[in-house]
């Protein structure tokens, strides 16, 4: 039986047996998953965990297997972001994420199912089918990040990458009841990370736990001179926890907790914060005014990027090729046949949002609208020391129930996109239980201040058993 | 409003092909979105900057010096497309 | 006299240089150095943009346009940025070009070419860093090809795209401009002409005040000429039918001669600029005075300094400046020899003997020039000498003392030109006497004789001189 196990049991499981054995014991569960996280094991997974053994490395996640989104860069493995147009692409490089993990001695299970190229919150855009939420099957695990998190959560990978353009990692963590971190911009490489959103997103760590989302970030973060938007910062996230929350000043934006919010998805937070209040925390309410603008701005800065970024398949070099009388054609049946309708839908209001005539109306005013959130942010948190909220609106929704309408979507994103506009960080952690099915509390802080969501965070799990429950079936 | 003509045009824009039979179907769901967008509309934005980087970083540069490039096999590894070094297309006209 | 422009011609220029005398491309790390390469060798993940890869802004070439720029006498910007240029295209990696749009690195430069009349200020209105596309080669001719193949070696090439005011009234006028500024470009040692590709113009033409046509496609500073002289023409005589220029792309045939239009669908753009997501803003003024302090002598101040220092006339002193090479070739050769004999050895000689078999002056080595001026001047071979040495050495190799050895150059001993003269006189008196009567003819053919004689190591004009008094 699949089984939640962390950095530190893997640890001890290797110095028992062998990187080897757990490596294989985990390709074992993902052959036989009920929830279908992963699109492509790892071929050489096991011959790398082989090679950690023979090393006897003391390296943080020596014989750690790791699951990857499948639109972070593998060299040798396939990495398709899920979509029909990369079929077959192998990326001839390493993500810089990528070289940092297996410097850090780190397995690289295989590749995770996403919506396709990261265009989605439920990972039903995936041109292979869902990944599918190990506490319920019938619903879905959120997205982009779905199968990052189903892969968690079923007990398959002790930890994952994924990315976070407007919740990517935060919504399937608080579907699947796991931990995820979305880090401040510019704190973790872009290099390799195929772009959705180049303003907006970062590679985040998934995992069961806090300290292992930690662990994870001390390996994935820092200075790489291959990404121009890339911070030069020394941090020590594992550290960071380790001091209690006493004294931290918390805000409750009143506008996550609107009418639109599931009641119980609302209790559960307000017993979060209860909780935090008994550890030594107090709370006020602030406010977060054009919150109501967010996923507009959002959703138009995401796409007039993703046009431009998604320009590249047109079946000259890599991934599918259609046939066409000339090369205009050609691209053009390619892009079409290539893209999933989500996708084309994107990259069509992307263009022209960016086209003449509408350029100032759409994009130019998004951008501005995004000054006034981030805005919001920089002075709630000058007063704060975090943010706290409900990462989702509601509990996972059934397979199938949202993806014909598209801008319903788009609206379970209302509480998770602002925070890429302003580029703060957000860890989703869990905070209870609606429905039978997983809530997610979000904690957000300043630029930079990993720390205290971190320890706010810690605090909260150490202090709860929320993290403790497991999906039918995993141990 | 998005005409079914416009959404032929950024169908080309964006090289897209869009079947004449979908164009409308197509210009009905990018309104339905486009409408939620008119929301900014109600936004005074009169004298804000666009925030097109949340970072305040300039002048980050690279020295002028060589680092490897790939081999010609792992360059046109991803393609069947290819002839003699090149990689084939059709034709642009 | 002032050139009054009679057809109202306003040409005003782009140019596309690419800064191949750096070590790598705009982005990333790749060489420069692919010209003998095969096709796809110098390539990266961002250069051939694939998925996920990301660019970094070369330091070197944001020096270097900046100095194009200072060289220019533009201002540099407070604050540039990079942004996308949307559009299609094979040779395109990632369907979007990264340049700049209205922050560019440097604008409202001038520039002082010769022009119809005198001194003509072009005004630069900007110039901007960019990405070049990859190549493409077409299987067959461009309309009826059978396909296409893609090179990306030059993909990612850092470009600076030069953009005059329309100042230029002539043809003549746009390739001068076009030739100072290679020769601008080659002193500051960012670029290197000899270099396929490495200089590309788009031209913008109106007559009369009329609509203008953007030919695009040059690829050559005779090129231009041409093709502007092409398009004056055809516009004139459409307007003389009762037709309008209508704005339009055009594109130059280089083979024929001709300019064709290019309405295709393809040209309709809308190139969708917005700022690269990728890179961050350059504030690099503060740069300046320090760039201007790394500033070469520049062709002008050189040509003054010629004149000045070595005491050449004008004309030499800008012909020997007009290409960097030769202005350093002609400095070494001064250092040994005579300046002012040397100018005009380097300047109408060497230069002339270059042109005519399209060579630079690599072929020439400053050593062989200053030995075979030295000769000149120590009047041991004639002038005309001189040259067929140079002739010889450029189509035959060698050296200057075994060429003028072989040849039998060496000019004679004055005692021996003097026993020949008169040994001449004696054996020829009717000659002699025929030439008293007047017939000129008589005179050459004495002085073959002499030349004969000393097989052709005597200075004609000497024996000529020689001749004349002693028979008068
Ligand atoms: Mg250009
Ligand atoms: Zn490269």
């Amino acid at each position: 039986m699949p089984e939640w196990i962390n950095i530190s049991g893997i640890r001890e499981k290797i110095t028992d047996t062998s990187a080897e054995e757990v490596t294989l014991s985990h390709i074992d569960k993902i052959r036989n998953s009920r929830t279908y996280g992963f699109s492509a094991i790892n071929e050489k997974a096991v011959e790398q965990a082989k090679e950690i053994d023979s090393r006897k490395t003391d390296s943080p996640l020596a014989g750690v297997p790791i699951a990857i989104k499948d639109n972070i860069s593998t060299l040798g493995i396939p990495t398709t972001c899920s979509s029909k147009i990369l079929e077959g692409y192998v990326p001839p490089y390493n993500a810089h994420v990528i070289e940092r993990l297996v410097d850090a001695g780190a397995v690289i299970l295989g590749k995770t199912k996403m919506d396709e190229f990261a265009m989605g919150s439920s990972t039903e855009t995936c041109c292979e089918g869902p990944a599918l939420n190990p506490w319920d099957t019938e619903r879905v695990a959120g997205g982009s990040s779905g199968g990052s998190a189903a892969a968690v959560a079923s007990g398959e990978a002790p930890v994952a990458l994924g990315s976070d353009t407007g919740g990517s990692v935060r919504s399937p963590a608080s579907f699947c009841g796991i931990v995820a971190l979305k880090p401040t911009y510019g704190t973790v490489s872009r290099y390799g990370l195929i772009a959705y959103a180049n303003s907006l997103e970062q590679i985040g760590p998934m995992g069961t736990c806090v300290k292992d989302v930690a662990t994870v970030m001390d390996v994935i973060a820092g200075h790489d001179p291959r990404d121009s938007t890339s911070i030069k910062k020394d941090m020590n996230y594992s550290k960071s926890i380790e001091k209690d929350i006493n004294g931290m000043k918390i805000g409750i934006p009143e506008e996550y907790l609107s009418d639109g919010i599931n009641p119980e998805v609302q209790k559960c937070v307000w017993d979060a914060i209860h909780k935090m209040e008994d550890l030594g925390a107090t709370w006020k309410s602030v406010s977060l005014p054009h919150t109501k603008y967010a996923l507009s701005s959002y959703y138009i800065i995401a796409m007039s990027e993703a046009s431009s970024n998604l320009a590249r398949f047109d079946g000259t070099r890599y991934g599918l090729r259609a046939e066409g009388e000339n090369w205009h054609v050609m691209a053009s049946r390619t892009r079409a046949e290539g893209f999933g309708d989500e996708v084309k839908r994107r990259i069509l209001l992307g263009t022209y949002a960016l086209s003449a005539g509408y350029h100032d109306k759409y994009y130019l005013k998004a951008l501005k609208v995004r000054t006034l959130v981030k805005g919001d942010f920089d002075r709630a948190l000058s007063e704060t020391d975090v943010l706290m909220g409900p990462t989702m609106p509601d509990i996972a929704f059934k397979l199938g129930e949202k993806i014909k309408d598209p801008l319903s979507l788009y609206l379970t994103d209302v509480n998770t996109v602002p925070v890429n506009l302003a580029g703060v960080p957000s860890i989703s952690v869990p905070c209870g239980f609606a429905d039978k099915m997983p809530v997610g509390l979000q904690i957000i802080g300043r630029h930079f201040d990993e720390e205290s969501i971190l320890r706010a965070a810690y605090s909260f799990e150490q202090n709860t058993d929320h993290h403790k429950k497991r999906p039918e079936g995993v141990r | 409003m998005i005409t079914e003509e416009e959404v032929e045009h950024v169908g080309w824009l964006a090289r897209i092909e869009i079947d004449r039979s979908k164009s409308k179907e197509y210009a009905e769901q990018l309104n339905s979105v486009l409408d939620y967008f008119k929301q900014l509309d109600e936004v005074d934005t009169e004298g804000v900057e666009p925030t097109y980087h949340v970072e305040d970083l300039v002048n980050v540069l690279r020295p002028d010096t060589v680092t490897e490039s790939l081999t010609q096999e792992e360059a046109l590894q991803n393609t069947e497309h290819k002839k003699d070094g090149y990689f084939r297309a059709p034709g642009i006209m | 006299m002032a050139y009054n422009n009679p057809d109202g011609v306003m040409i005003g220029l782009e140019i596309h240089v690419q800064l191949n005398r750096l070590k790598t491309k705009m982005f990333c790390g790749c060489s420069t150095q692919y010209h003998n390469s095969q096709p796809n060798t110098h390539v990266c993940p961002v250069c051939m943009g694939l998925p996920g890869a990301l660019p970094v802004i070369n330091e070197g070439a944001v020096e270097a346009s900046m100095k194009v720029g200072l060289a220019l006498n533009c201002e540099v910007t407070d604050r540039t940025q990079f942004h996308r240029k949307n559009y299609y295209y094979p040779d395109l990696p990632k369907g979007y070009q990264v340049s700049q749009y209205d922050y560019p690195i440097v604008s409202n430069g001038k520039v002082v070419i010769e022009g119809e009349d005198g001194e003509l200020v072009v005004r630069i209105r900007r110039a901007h860093m960019e990405e070049d596309p990859g190549k493409m080669v077409h299987m067959g001719t461009i309309d009826k090809s059978r396909g296409t193949l893609i090179d990306y070696n030059r993909s990612g090439m850092a470009l600076l795209e030069i953009v005059t005011e329309p100042d230029l009234r002539s043809p003549k006028e746009a390739r001068r401009f076009l030739d100072k500024l290679r020769n601008i470009l080659e002193y500051l040692d960012v670029f290197d002409s000899n270099l396929e590709g490495s200089m590309r113009v788009d031209a913008n033409i109106s007559i009369g005040g009329g609509s203008r046509t953007e030919v695009k496609n040059i690829s050559s500073h005779k090129g231009a000429e041409r093709a502007l002289i092409y398009e004056i023409m055809r516009q004139k005589n459409l307007l003389r039918r009762g037709g309008v220029v209508t704005m339009e792309t055009r594109h130059f045939d280089e083979a024929r001669g001709v300019t064709t239009s290019m309405r295709t669908k393809e040209e309709e753009h809308d190139y969708r600029y917005f700022p690269e997501p990728d890179l961050v803003p350059l504030k690099v003024k503060d740069r300046t005075s320090r760039l201007l302090d790394t500033l070469p002598e520049l062709p002008d101040a050189r040509r003054d300094r010629f004149v000045s220092q070595y005491g050449v006339p004008e004309m030499h002193a800008k012909a020997l400046t007009s290409d960097i090479k030769v202005a350093d070739f002609y400095e070494m050769v001064a250092e040994k020899v005579d300046p002012k004999v040397a100018a005009t050895w380097v300047a109408d000689v060497l230069k002339g003997e270059l042109n005519y078999r399209d060579l630079t002056v690599k072929s020439f080595n400053v050593e062989d020039m200053v030995k075979i001026i030295q000769m000149v001047i120590d009047d041991r071979i004639t002038d005309r000498s001189g040259v067929e040495v140079i002739r010889t050495m450029l189509d035959s190799g060698g050296i200057p003392m075994d060429i003028v050895q072989q040849k039998g150059l060496m000019k004679a001993e004055d005692s021996v030109v003097s026993s020949a003269v008169d040994e001449a006189i004696k054996e020829n008196a009717a000659a002699v006497e025929d030439y008293m009567q007047g017939k000129e003819q008589s005179m050459n053919f004495l002085v073959g004789q002499v030349m004969k004689k000393t097989r052709g190591r005597a200075d004609p004009q000497t024996v000529r001189e020689m001749i004349i008094s002693r028979i008068k």
